[in-house]
């Protein structure tokens, strides 16, 4: 079966998660391409025909596709689809927008945020938070999947796809782009860090993440936090770690005065492995945790620091 | 302007979800049932509309059993106008779903609906999208705030790196995240007046939508338990378990 895998990008550079996306869509047959819809991609599509696996890449080169709004991808893919038995992309906020719209205009039910594939038309997707998990069958004639990219291995590079320039999408839209307020920072991207130190409500204000701040550098780690810690107002919500906030697998998870509720959890709970300090030690998080430290954080936190800069760090 | 707000009675965010021993499904006998807490924010956004004078009539649509009835009887409590509710026992799809709100849509000719950014039951996400894609309407997803001005919507969106702003010619939708307000507490004078409003009764069929389900539940498991660890002495301990034992540092 064919399948069209959407890539991630910023219009400069490739994204892992669509590296990991591409090793899900082979679990579901075996040509695979891959389709860079954006301004001024060439880059990108470069280093996407370097993806291993990958069949061909399909590029899309249109001021309206510069952020990838809703209307302009299901202007673009939709036509595309009589080519192909199945539309794949990571499940971040950017494909989340225009794939119920694809799937819509196909007349398919979407497969959402997939942490495993059993075949071409077989899916398993966390239900209620991560708390249960589904594996469900399709009918549909063409699968219109998303993937949530913590499950699945990235994708090697060694590939050596054509490219191929496909045409405009076919306006008008009724949306436009107005303007964006990205969080900046020197810290690695969330979802793609091998360390993650979070916080929550326990930190008792925006104030005291400056207490990790200092362990996320010598670390190398981004940071995080929970729902409870957002709702408080003491960081931005692109911060937030949980059902409602992104999900995340890294090498090393910091929990930092988080009860670990279980909205938390189901954003968290494939990381490798899970340290937390807690000063309740009844606190569910310690449930989960390989390594807890019961403490006071505004103790335990300076002595990680000098502890980590002590070893070395 | 009319609003249209459909909600979804959904298992209580605050009650764990158990899978049944047959592994068919998670198990709702006997267990609070809430809305969905994305359609509140959704319910909220629109009576602040009629509020502040921008929305004419809301009207909220629910999709469910007979006791969605009540879901609906709350956003009428919380000063949604009217409701209607659409009988089935079946767990629809988002499709299903979105194929009835578009015929809805179709008959009461809302500027703008309000949904959730997802329902926190199947997790799916899609409703929102779908519904606009097939009234071909522009979506301003996750919204995290939202302005009319003259024939556009203005949305404030939560993308992953931060905030992103779109326009939108109305008639469009939007989706609703945990930022965009704090859905009220319905008082009780107006839990009372909200038995008096209407609500129509529908089913799948006054709408002529298939409704088949497209997916088959195989099974439905718990999700791969981790087990607890070791408690640490103190920070030094935790330092050294993390490079010399996990080697995650």
């Amino acid at each position: 079966m064919a399948i069209l895998v959407i890539a991630e990008h910023d219009n400069k550079s490739l994204k892992d998660a669509t590296h990991k996306t591409v090793t899900a869509a082979a679990k579901m047959g075996k040509d695979v391409d891959l389709l860079v819809a954006g301004k001024g991609v060439k880059d990108v599509a470069a280093e996407a025909a370097k993806v291993a696996g990958v069949r061909k890449v399909l590029t899309c080169d249109h001021a309206t596709l510069e952020r990838q709004l809703a209307e302009s991808m299901q202007a673009v893919i939709v036509p595309l689809m009589d080519g192909y038995d199945a539309v794949v992309a990571p499940d971040t906020t950017t494909h989340k927008n225009y794939m119920p719209r694809v799937a819509a205009k196909l007349d398919v039910q979407q497969i959402s945020s997939v942490t495993g594939v059993e075949g071409a038309d077989t899916f398993v997707r966390p239900i209620y938070a991560g708390n249960a998990m589904a594996t469900v069958k399709s009918s549909d004639a063409k699968k219109v999947v998303t993937v949530r990219t913590t499950a699945f291995a990235a994708a090697g590079d060694g590939g050596s796809a054509s490219v191929e320039a496909i045409g405009d999408p076919a306006g008008p839209f009724k949306s436009e782009y107005v303007s964006e307020e990205l969080t900046k920072s020197d810290r690695p991207e969330l979802t793609a860090a091998k360390v993650v130190i979070s916080g929550g409500r326990g930190m008792g204000s925006g104030e005291n993440f400056k207490l990790i701040e200092g362990i996320a550098d010598k670390l190398g780690a981004a940071m995080g936090a929970s729902r409870a810690a957002v709702d408080a107002g003491y960081v931005p919500n692109d911060w937030q770690v949980g059902q409602t906030g992104k999900a995340v697998a890294p090498a090393l998870y910091i929990a930092v005065g988080i009860s670990g509720a279980i909205q938390h959890l189901a954003g968290m709970k494939d990381s490798k492995v899970i340290a937390a300090i807690n000063k309740d030690e009844d606190a569910p998080i310690f449930q989960v945790a390989d390594y807890g430290l019961v403490a006071d954080l505004f103790k335990a936190l300076p002595e990680f620091e000098a502890e980590l800069e002590k070893a070395g760090y | 302007m009319k609003v249209l707000v459909p909600v979804k009675r959904v298992l209580d965010y605050n009650v764990k979800a158990r899978v049944k021993s047959d592994n068919s499904g998670v198990d709702l006998a006997n267990v609070k049932m809430s809305m969905n807490p994305f359609d509140e924010i959704s319910v909220e956004q629109a009576v602040k509309m009629q509020e502040a004078g921008t929305a004419s009539e809301t009207v909220v649509v629910s999709i469910g059993p007979s006791k969605a009835q009540e879901t609906i009887r709350t956003g009428l409590a919380m000063g949604m106008d009217r409701g209607i509710h659409v009988e089935t026992d079946e767990d629809l799809e988002p499709l299903a779903i979105a194929k009835i709100l578009k015929a809805i849509c179709d008959e009461e000719k809302p500027e703008l609906v309000i949904l959730g950014k997802q329902a926190i039951d199947n997790d799916y996400g899609a409703t929102g999208g779908m519904l606009a894609a097939l009234l071909d309407w522009p979506i301003g997803s996750a919204a995290n705030s939202m302005k009319l001005a003259g024939s556009d919507m203005t949305v404030v969106k939560e993308v992953d790196g931060g905030l992103q702003t779109v326009k939108l010619t109305m008639p469009a939708i939007v989706t609703t995240d945990l930022r965009l307000n704090e859905p009220r507490y319905a008082s009780l004078p107006n839990i009372m007046k909200a038995k008096k409003k209407p609500i129509d009764a529908k089913t799948p069929a006054d709408y002529g939508v298939d409704t088949k389900p497209r997916l088959k539940t195989v099974k439905v498991t718990e999700p791969e338990a981790r087990k607890a660890g070791i408690k640490v002495e103190d920070a030094a301990q935790l330092v050294d378990k993390l490079k010399n034992e996990a080697g995650v540092i």
